[in-house]
């Protein structure tokens, strides 16, 4: 449990950061909240030789509200967002998906760059960036560059993003001021990463589904959205608003039905790809329950 | 009497919340060399050789040793149930020739500091050919070793089965779990020249066991081992007991001439420490249609991993012994089968055998309620042993002693539990809720446990010249509460307040014999050697005393640390402190020349024997609400009623039952070592090994009773700290089934939530 020898060094600004990484030929890793990178050093699991510390770099820990988008850098921790960033929906989503990021220490350590540099395929802030389409910035010798959330998660634990290359923030495009939002998910414990998660956006025009977002975490190698289910939804009527789980009403379980068939699930001890799907069926009709009740 | 029977706060806490306690972690000696074990990556394979030149050539590494620089040390003993025909099967402490599971210390490494002892460690080069595993015991057909075979039984088991108008037959199964403490293992030797003695620091639980067995090993006198206990956090049955580790860093002391500090790592821990459970039984039974079970016939295979480490089979033997419970069962017949796997060994975790088999006697008289249409608490009632039976021969032996259940009113705890739970509208409203459409269920789990194991306990009770009574024993704690138990014990028997008491553990070089901390044994053996020393240190005062004070012995007394006349607390007396100095040798009116054959000091051992066990008994419950569509399982109470005998501090008997009460649903819902096909543990880390938190916990209602005080001891004590964990499984499981509907649907722990959703769909 004691990590391999490195070096490090800590740095005021992403400009020396990415510095710093560039003159490692690629042996270093940027050091955020430490919350996976550190456990992962001391199982010796990741061997970086230099590590690059950005905790003092006071540019990447903010919050900019662009009207439109909500450019969140990549130093601000899991904790900010308990409490709604702001009253939309957006505020409330975050807030949601927030409280189920491990436990408080991890919260007020871990940021929401880490976590989407991490691409742990069960991170909340990963399927909440694949929710709402975010473009992920990243700066890197040749200068910054956006990647859409599609593009960004290519398997466990990686991403687009090069060796040399830093995150400077996520771009959250803002779901409209009427938008309804749902999260829900499972773990075996409170606090642990979840077997399944189910995170969705409803757009609501003249009392029908105009625009369904569902985007689904934990159940394969990287966050997913559920396309044909999305699809399913629009155009059709809210559910009577009382009793968002009345029988007569089985759009949202039709649609529930339609993701956990239309995306791949993969097991591992704590659940079979099997339960996965069953696990979307009922987070995902719960996830748009929930949305729809707001 | 004034502290027995309280909830006085822990003496020994005051340290322990100001952070400044030491446990093994927290020593360091200068100049010391810091230990790296290299481990089997593999389960099964022939090890060809070992290639150290890398890792030894590193600068700071002082040795590199592999089985052939241990070759003269044999492997691990048996501590417990040695039985002829293990000796084969026991651990080297370095694997020689074979690697048998993932974990298996393989290698060492002594290097200057933890850092550069681990890049050692990775440049060691095990060269293994890699051979098939064995994983499963059951269905591993003839190649999994059987390392025991046994069998217990009374009673006319094929009559019962002959014209049984019902025979309920279950194959039941509790999975890979263990106590999981919150401190790891840690040991701390250093070797001193003037004295030839190595000296080890870390030990827990059996000090004076380990210290015979360790120089037995090392091949010199027990005098030259010292083992030292300091702050341990958490015992569970399974820290403490002699592992290859703890033989490596005594070794290393005495032969490099430097201290050796080892601390295992969280990842090394679950898979080196034992682990325990691993059990599938096949029970049967033959059942009238009253619900009177004529007769059990059960056999069981327990997955016993790679080695037979110190508990030889006491598990499989406590399992066979205990399934009957607290039923008549008029015939039984059982047959433990002890197999080996290429998985990390097995031992003892709290209530060893008996979780295990009070899931399996329990699940078994749910099913059969079901089964003939009565209520579960019903047909527990009518199979209960009588009061009046008492002491009631159970007819078969336990740890090589006849288990006679010496003292319990089954029955009286059972009624008391109804009536606590208002059983009736318990019921009433369950039902009301499955009506509403929730899935909700109650589930019971009645229980015998075993404590107070002898042979013997021994404590020496000092009273020095500031009035400072000093117990010292040979046990250990292991964070129980040991101190402020034998404290108050003490200072009742003694007559002193209780923060004239102070208590010293596991120091094998204080007292020449000791037992150690298991088996819930502590109060009751120890208890009691600490109420006999403390009465003969009260006599030696009063003999002390009567002249001074120019009364007569009968008519004294001691409270407060003072003697004076019974009925004149407020006339002329004299302080304890002041009778020590009194007896001071050369002290006194015969005090003169040559030999004194006064035994000098306010001070007495008291020694207990006991030849046969207490048995505390209990009931679980468990209400239980399932999510059918997520499968989640949530507690939403759990009541543990328990007959102690006599409870000498009913709070620490509290903090013994919750904490037990959420090992044991850890074990119901959660925990579990898997394996890969490979062999490969897969709960390597917390991440993975779910323990529960507190949200998973419900909180637990503890029902204390003191109906059945033990007629074995003069405490009238029966042990505290297995009870909260022993049917938790059972109950949980049975509230689950009931909750589910499915009464037969439960049939192994942990229950996991996949299953509980493919029962949920039918
Ligand atoms: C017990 C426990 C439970 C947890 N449960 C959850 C959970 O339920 N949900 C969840 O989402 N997470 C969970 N986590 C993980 C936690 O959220 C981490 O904080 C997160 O995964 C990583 O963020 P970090 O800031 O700690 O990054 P670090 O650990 O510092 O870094 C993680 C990785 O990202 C890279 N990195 C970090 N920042 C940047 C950047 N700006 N640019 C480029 N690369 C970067 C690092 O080099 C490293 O490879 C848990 C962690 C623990 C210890």
């Amino acid at each position: 449990m004691k990590p391999a020898r490195f070096d490090y060094h800590q740095v005021r600004t992403a400009a020396e950061a990415v510095s710093v990484l560039a003159q490692s030929g690629g042996e270093a890793k940027v050091l955020a909240g430490g919350q996976s990178l550190v456990p992962a050093m001391n199982f010796r699991l990741a061997r970086p030789e230099v590590l690059v510390d950005i905790n003092r770099v006071a540019e990447l820990d903010r919050l900019t509200d662009e009207g439109e988008i909500l450019r969140v850098g990549s130093m601000v921790r899991h904790a900010a967002f308990e409490r709604p960033v702001d009253d939309g929906p957006l505020g409330r989503l975050l807030s949601m998906a927030a409280r189920h990021v491990g436990h408080l220490p991890i919260r007020i350590r871990g940021t929401f760059g880490g976590s989407l540099a991490h691409a742990d395929p069960a991170a909340e802030w990963c399927v909440i960036a694949r929710l709402l389409d975010a473009e992920m910035v990243a700066a890197g010798p040749g200068g910054d560059r956006r990647i859409p959330a599609s593009e960004f998660f290519h398997t466990v634990f990686t991403t687009a993003l090069e060796p040399d290359e830093l995150l400077i923030e996520a771009r959250l495009p803002k779901p409209s001021p009427s938008a309804k939002v749902g999260f829900k998910q499972f773990s075996r414990r409170a606090g642990d990463f979840a077997l399944t998660m189910a995170a969705a956006v409803v757009e609501v025009r003249g009392g029908e589904i105009a625009e369904a977002r569902i985007a689904l975490g934990g159940v394969s190698d990287r966050p997913v959205r559920a396309p044909g289910a999305e699809e399913m939804l629009r155009g059709r009527p809210l559910p009577p608003s009382s009793s968002s789980s009345s029988s007569s009403y089985t759009a949202f379980a039709d649609a529930a039905e339609h993701a956990s068939g239309e995306v791949e699930t993969i097991g591992d001890i704590h659940g079979s790809a099997r339960y996965r799907r069953d696990l979307i069926r009922v987070l995902t009709r719960r996830a748009l329950e929930q949305a729809a009740a707001q | 009497m004034t502290y027995i029977g309280g909830s006085v706060h822990r003496i020994e806490d005051t340290a322990l919340l100001r952070g400044e306690a030491r446990f093994a972690a927290d020593l360091s000696f200068p100049g010391q060399l810091h230990m790296r074990v290299v481990r089997s990556p593999v389960a099964c394979g022939r090890l060809l050789g070992v290639d150290a030149s890398g890792a030894a050539s590193l600068p700071g590494v002082e040795a590199v040793w592999t089985s052939a620089d241990v070759a003269d040390v044999p492997p691990i003993d048996f501590r417990m149930t040695r039985t002829p025909g293990l000796e084969p099967y026991r651990q080297p402490i370095l694997a020689e020739g074979m690697v048998r599971y993932v974990g298996e210390p393989a290698a060492v490494v002594m290097a200057d500091d933890a850092y550069t002892a681990e890049d050692a460690a990775g440049l060691v080069f095990l060269d293994i050919e890699e051979l098939d595993p064995v994983l499963d015991p059951v269905r591993g057909g003839g190649r999994a070793v059987e390392a025991a075979v046994l069998e217990k039984g009374y009673g006319d088991v094929e009559a019962a089965f002959e014209g049984a108008a019902e025979v309920v037959e279950m194959e039941l199964a509790v999975g890979r779990h263990s106590g999981v403490p919150m401190e790891t293992r840690g040991a701390l030797a250093r070797y001193d020249p003037m004295t030839a003695a190595i000296e080890m620091f870390g030990a827990a639980k059996v000090p004076h066991y380990n210290r015979s067995a360790i120089a037995s090993m090392l091949g010199i006198p027990a005098a030259r081992v010292v083992l030292r206990e300091g702050c341990v956090g958490g015992g569970f049955g399974i820290r403490g007991e002699l592992y290859p580790e703890d033989v490596l860093v005594c070794l290393a002391a005495w032969r490099l001439g430097r201290p050796v500090r080892w601390v295992e790592d969280r990842r090394e821990h679950l898979m080196a420490a034992n682990h325990s459970r691993d059990q599938v039984h096949r029970i049967r039974a033959a059942v009238d249609p009253d619900g009177w079970v004529r007769g059990v016939e059960d056999e069981f295979w327990l997955d016993q991993g790679a080695y037979v480490r110190t508990h030889a089979v006491t598990v499989a033997d406590l399992t066979a012994s205990l399934v009957p419970g607290p039923y008549v069962w008029p015939a039984y017949r059982v047959r433990g089968r002890v197999r080996l796997t290429n998985k990390t060994p097995c031992g003892t975790y709290r209530a060893p055998g008996r979780y295990e088999g009070s899931f399996v006697r329990e699940r078994l008289m749910d099913v059969i309620a079901r089964r003939l249409g009565l209520d579960p608490a019903e047909v527990r009632r009518r199979n209960l042993i009588p009061a009046g039976d008492m002491p009631y021969d159970r007819g078969v032996d336990a740890l090589g002693s006849s288990v006679v259940y010496d003292s319990g009113d089954y029955e009286a705890l059972l009624d008391r539990v109804l009536e606590y739970l208002d059983y009736e509208q318990l019921s009433d409203g369950l039902a009301e809720r499955r009506a509403a459409g929730e899935s909700v269920g109650i589930g019971f789990g009645y229980f015998i446990e075993k404590s107070g194991l002898g042979p013997f306990d021994g404590v020496r009770v000092t009273v020095d010249e500031a009035g400072q009574a000093v117990i010292v024993t040979g046990v250990s704690s292991v964070g129980q509460g040991v101190e402020t138990a034998l404290a108050q014990i003490c200072a009742d028997h003694l007559g002193v307040p209780l923060e004239a008491v102070r208590v010293r553990c596991g120091q094998t070089d204080d007292l020449p014999y000791g037992m150690g901390s298991f088996a819930s044994r502590v109060t009751v053996m120890t208890g009691s050697a600490v109420l006999i020393a403390a009465r003969r240190v009260r006599e030696k005062a009063l003999d002390a005393a009567a002249p001074v004070l120019e009364a007569a012995v009968g008519d004294l007394t001691v409270e407060a640390g003072r003697v004076f006349v019974k009925g004149s607390p407020d006339g002329p007396g004299v302080t304890l402190a002041e009778l020590a100095r009194r007896l001071r040798p050369g002290a006194g009116p015969a005090a003169g020349d040559g030999e004194d054959d006064r035994e000098p000091g306010l001070t007495a051992e008291g020694w207990f024997e006991a030849a046969h066990m207490t048995y505390p008994y209990g009931l679980h419950t468990a209400v239980a609400a399932v999510d059918r569509d997520t499968g989640e399982v949530r507690v939403e109470r759990f009541v543990v009623a328990y007959d102690i005998g006599r409870a000498v501090n009913p709070g620490l008997v509290d903090g013994q039952i919750v904490g037990g009460a959420a090992q044991g649903i850890g074990g119901a819902l959660l925990e579990e070592f898997v394996y890969d096909e490979a062999g490969q543990p897969l709960a390597v880390g917390f991440m993975d090994y779910l323990m529960p938190t507190l949200h998973e916990m419900p909180p637990v209602e503890v029902l204390l009773s003191e109906d059945a005080p033990s007629p074995l001891n003069p405490l009238g004590v029966k042990g505290a700290g297995e009870g909260g964990i022993t049917a938790a499984g059972a109950a949980v499981a049975n509230a689950v089934a009931d909750a589910l509907g499915r009464p037969e649907g439960i049939t192994r722990l942990p229950i996991r939530p996949d299953l509980v959703r493919r029962l949920a769909d039918g």
